[in-house]
């Protein structure tokens, strides 16, 4: 992966501060969160979730519903992507209220809705649906920001004579599309693919293993599995448990992602053959096949051309020049209408959430601060904890290229093993290390936000150009300086594009790591992650409101204010290229 | 193929204009960030004329190649074709791009199909004719390959052959030679002459853009010289030679040296530029000039225009802003298509690192921007100015280019060491 020379992490759409758009957006998550909590209110007191079997027979069936969920989202999550792409890079009216959209919602916290969801829908749904669905959507959000955003990126940067070309040569929207912005795009949309199903699995185990105080919400499958394996001391369960996941994450890595990535470098702009090509021997294998030529001859070239020919049939008449936007009609009376009532939503759901919040006593707000600035501690400690041992191991490994090739695979197997899945496990040994369960969430953060860190400090490492290197080498600059003058430098783009997205895994995980049910006894410590779980447990709905909104505000003004600047300045300083 | 009758000029087959611009403008912005691309252009593309735009890069010579083509709107005119106003992108018109712009995922044969497939062509009729044009532009037998499996004169075959698919009336070239190397844009010159003299392809017009005096003077039948800042029609001249032209004809070289004098014409003397407070920088390295002026010393002091473009390897767009700037700073002068270095230019030539520094800075300290810049500096009390002090009082007269003047002034300012630039904190100061 390093040498493809990609950061991972979201991008930035734009520069640091707050607007007046994100203002809106965040008003509008609060009326949504206000709706939820309100629907919340009817939620039944006890939720008593399926039986978990350890049972290894259950297995292969638990393995095939988590798959089953992960893959449901993300057909939702491409689904959206390619139309919220779609709209803001073609519509400039779009663009303006879709773009803020995005940029609020993929630095949002996602975990600290999933009281709020799966309570709300538990609600209105019996339980056994409710959780599923909550757990999609929950997938769903922590998929789609990335994906969207990538290709509406791809969309907006195709180069200018392609699409002039495009133009000229009359291709309609739909071989447009198929021809020179799906392929355009397909590199990052696959790139962000695998990160989001990497993702994914974070959050699925999460809603799997989500229960608090007498409201259980779990779902069956391979977190559930481990969680009741762990808290049985079942270790053979737990051993299965772990390799059966480990085996999925490989088996699809192999027969998927690998496949699909190899497989998207032909889409690859540009004539330079620069770095190396993934490949993929599965991929490999396919193309000598001769059932899925006889295929793509007879069955997928025809319906393609069918497609094609039905869609030039739609879309005849003069080709609209490439400067011009497609007028932009006057809103309709529907859209104003529509616009009026969400607005008005919005106000009322802003004016209740107000309401609700006055409810809560001055002692439960000190209490929040305090479990804020706990958890704000816990997430500091997790990164310094990653980068201590991320970055000279990162700088080893990226800077060596015979010791990647040896390492680089088995550090990838082991960071997508999803934290979360090992929260149980993890959490039942480190109750025994002093300072408890406090301790133990710093831990727990670490375990899922250090691989970020690792990845991009190997990329970065590796992105050290060599003349560069040799130079250094050549004026026999001494340990410290070399580092201070050449290997810090080159990696803060990279470390910081790594703590961007560690950061947000941190608070994420703060969610589940924060309190934890064993052997029939709660465990929690000081935090706002335990505050929320507890909120969600005692049906506190007001303490759950404002344990949420605080931290959603939190994380996304660290971000537009902290991290944006750094993000600014390793772009503008410390970029090599 | 028929034999080659390629030896008499291409007669002009009907009187109709093709394409009609009047009054054309093209305007990017509003009031505020006003950018005038192309101003009030009139041209006419008549059946049966090879018409080249020429001019140096942001003349707004590709602009109006993209106008014409219907790709993009005039903010202000009209253009016909055919005596009808154009909607949208003109289907009878086609181009070939200067980065080729063919699909890197798709084969060659899919490359110059798809272009058939978006007009409704069956799959049958598709594939021979896309076969038959790869075999007309010489590339039978890479059918199946990629465009990165290609160099870039085959690439640029393709693009020709997807062009010639769809059978344009009017072929538009936009610099399609400029991305290869010289032997293989040779050879695509006389490959694509040869289609159109002998009419082996039924396009009725062509009109390329380009920078390139002599490919503009072999190849059309009349070359439209374009300057910039506003983007406007200079001149016209036709050329009236014989196909196949010769570079080392003298007719040949008098048309080139009328097209250089015209494209060079309009650079202005020092006295002239010292009474007017906004005249422009151009966007040269001073390091440049001193390249210049020694190859004029070497020259005896005068050399013709095109000459030293070609021994220095430069483009018309590299060279005329060095010889804007060296005119600027008194030590080159233009007469005509010749090169002519002054008393002041002999010395400089043969003046030494320290001696050079001096002198330019003696020079550049007489262009207004520059005084006003290192005044203001001076005066300041720790000689140190915030960069957007400047940007605010350049931009009422300079607009969008304010920006770009500035860094040109800092670049001129710190060759001379007068003046220099802090980027860390945004600020001029003075060179102590």
């Amino acid at each position: 992966m390093p040498t493809r020379r990609l950061r991972f992490g979201p991008g930035l759409l734009r520069g640091p501060g707050l607007t007046s758009g994100d203002a809106l957006v965040l008003l509008l998550l609060v009326a949504l969160l206000y709706a939820g909590v309100r629907l919340a209110f009817g939620a039944p007191r006890i939720i008593a979730g399926p039986s978990i079997s350890t049972s290894p027979s259950a297995l292969p069936w638990y393995a095939i519903l988590s798959t089953a969920r992960m893959t449901a989202a993300y057909v939702l999550s491409l689904a959206f992507s390619l139309a919220y792409g779609y709209a803001a890079a073609r519509n400039r009216s779009a663009r303006r209220i879709l773009l803020p959209f995005l940029d609020v919602l993929q630095s949002v916290p996602i975990l600290s809705f999933l009281p709020v969801v799966v309570l709300s829908l538990n609600a209105i749904l019996p339980q056994a649906i409710a959780s599923e669905l909550a757990a999609i959507l929950l997938i769903f959000t922590s998929q789609a920001w990335n994906m969207t955003f990538s290709f509406y990126q791809s969309m907006t940067t195709i180069p200018g004579e392609l699409r002039e070309a495009a133009a000229v040569f009359r291709l309609h929207p739909w071989l447009r599309f198929r021809v020179l912005e799906l392929p355009f795009a397909a590199i990052g949309l696959v790139w962000n693919s695998v990160m989001s199903w990497a993702g994914g699995w974070f959050f699925l185990m999460a809603a799997e293993i989500f229960n608090v105080g007498d409201r259980d919400f779990r779902l069956p499958g391979l977190g559930s599995y481990l969680q009741t394996a762990a808290v049985a001391g079942d270790r053979r369960a737990l051993v299965l448990g772990i390799v059966t996941l480990t085996l999925i994450i490989v088996v699809l890595d192999q027969l998927v992602w690998r496949p699909l990535l190899a497989w998207t470098d032909k889409f690859k702009v540009g004539t330079v053959e620069g770095g190396d090509a993934p490949t993929s021997w599965f991929l490999r294998a396919l193309s000598r096949s001769w059932i899925l030529d006889w295929l793509a001859r007879h069955v997928s070239s025809p319906m393609a051309e069918r497609a094609d020919r039905l869609s030039r049939a739609s879309a005849d008449g003069p080709v609209q020049p490439l400067d011009v936007e497609p007028a932009s009609r006057r809103p309709s009376i529907g859209l104003i209408f529509t616009a009026g009532v969400v607005a008005a939503a919005v106000l009322y759901g802003s004016i209740r959430t107000a309401a609700l919040l006055f409810q809560l006593p001055w002692g439960a707000w000190g209490e929040l601060a305090l479990g804020l600035l706990a958890t704000f501690g816990r997430v500091a400690a997790s990164l310094l904890l990653a980068l201590v041992w991320t970055v000279p191991v990162g700088v080893l490994i990226g800077t060596r290229p015979k010791l990647a090739a040896v390492l680089q695979p088995v550090v990838q197997v082991v960071a997508s093993l999803p934290a979360s899945a090992l929260f149980p496990v993890l959490a039942v040994a480190l109750l025994r290390v002093p300072g408890g369960l406090s301790a133990a969430a710093v831990l727990l953060m670490l375990m899922g936000t250090q691989w970020y860190l690792l990845f991009n400090a190997i990329a970065g490492a590796a992105a050290i150009p060599a003349d560069l290197r040799q130079t250094t080498e050549l004026l026999r600059l001494s340990w410290v300086d070399r580092w201070r003058t050449l290997i810090l430098p080159a990696l803060f783009p990279y470390l910081i594009t790594g703590a961007i997205t560690a950061s947000g895994g941190a608070w994420n995980a703060s969610i589940v790591a924060e309190h934890l049910r064993y052997g029939g006894r709660q465990f929690a410590t000081l935090g706002i992650g335990a505050i929320i779980a507890r909120a969600t447990a005692e049906g506190a709905y007001p303490l759950l409101l404002a344990g949420t909104l605080i931290m959603v505000l939190t994380v996304v003004g660290i971000n537009r204010t902290l991290w944006r600047r750094l993000y600014v300045l390793a772009e503008q300083r410390y970029r090599l290229e | 193929m028929e034999t080659r009758t390629a030896t008499t000029t291409r007669p002009v087959m009907e009187a109709t204009d093709l394409v009609r611009l009047r009054r054309v403008s093209k305007i990017y912005g509003d009031d505020a960030k006003r950018f005038v691309a192309v101003e009030d252009v009139d041209l006419d593309i008549r059946v049966g004329e090879f018409v080249c735009l020429l001019g140096p890069s942001g003349c707004g010579k590709s602009t109006l190649l993209r106008i014409i083509t219907g790709l993009s709107s005039p903010s202000l005119g009209t253009v016909l074709y055919r005596g009808q106003p154009l909607l949208g992108v003109n289907p009878h018109a086609t181009i070939v791009f200067q980065t080729f712009a063919l699909y890197p995922w798709l084969t060659v044969l899919e490359n110059v199909a798809i272009a058939l497939k978006a007009r409704g062509v069956p799959a049958d009729a598709r594939r021979e004719k896309a076969l038959h044009l790869i075999d007309t532009v010489g590339l039978d037998g890479f059918e199946s390959a990629y465009p990165r499996e290609l160099s870039g004169g085959m690439r640029q075959k393709v693009g020709f052959a997807r062009a010639m698919a769809v059978e344009p009336e009017l072929l538009c070239l936009d610099e399609p030679f400029s991305a290869l190397d010289v032997l293989s844009a040779e050879a695509l010159r006389g490959e694509l002459m040869e289609l159109w003299l002998n009419k082996v392809i039924p396009t009725r017009a062509i009109l390329m853009v380009t920078h390139n005096i002599e490919e503009a003077v072999q190849m059309a039948d009349r070359v439209v010289v374009m300057g910039k800042t506003p983007g406007r029609i200079l001149t016209v001249i036709p050329v009236t030679l014989r196909h196949p032209r010769h570079r080392k004809d003298t007719a040949f070289q008098g048309i080139v040296d009328a097209v250089y004098a015209a494209v060079a014409g309009r650079t202005r003397p020092e006295a002239e530029t010292l009474t007017q407070a906004t005249r422009k920088l151009p966007r040269a390295r001073l390091n440049a000039i001193a390249g210049l002026t020694e190859k004029l010393a070497l020259e005896g002091g005068r050399a013709d225009f095109p000459r030293v473009a070609a021994d220095l390897g430069m483009d018309l767009d590299d060279l005329l802003p060095v010889v804007e700037a060296g005119e600027l700073l008194g030590f080159v002068t233009v007469q005509e298509a010749d090169l002519l270095l002054t008393q002041l230019g002999r010395a400089y030539a043969e003046a030494n690192i320290l001696a050079r520094k001096e002198m330019v800075a003696g020079r550049i300290l007489r262009l207004p921007m520059i005084r006003w810049i290192y005044e203001t500096l001076q005066q300041d009390d720790d000689h140190r100015v915030d960069k957007d002090y400047y940007l605010d009082r350049m931009r009422p007269d300079l607009g969008d280019l304010a920006e770009e003047q500035l860094e040109i002034a800092i670049s001129w300012g710190r060759l001379a060491e007068l003046f220099s630039f802090d980027s860390d904190t945004d600020e001029l100061y003075l060179e102590s």
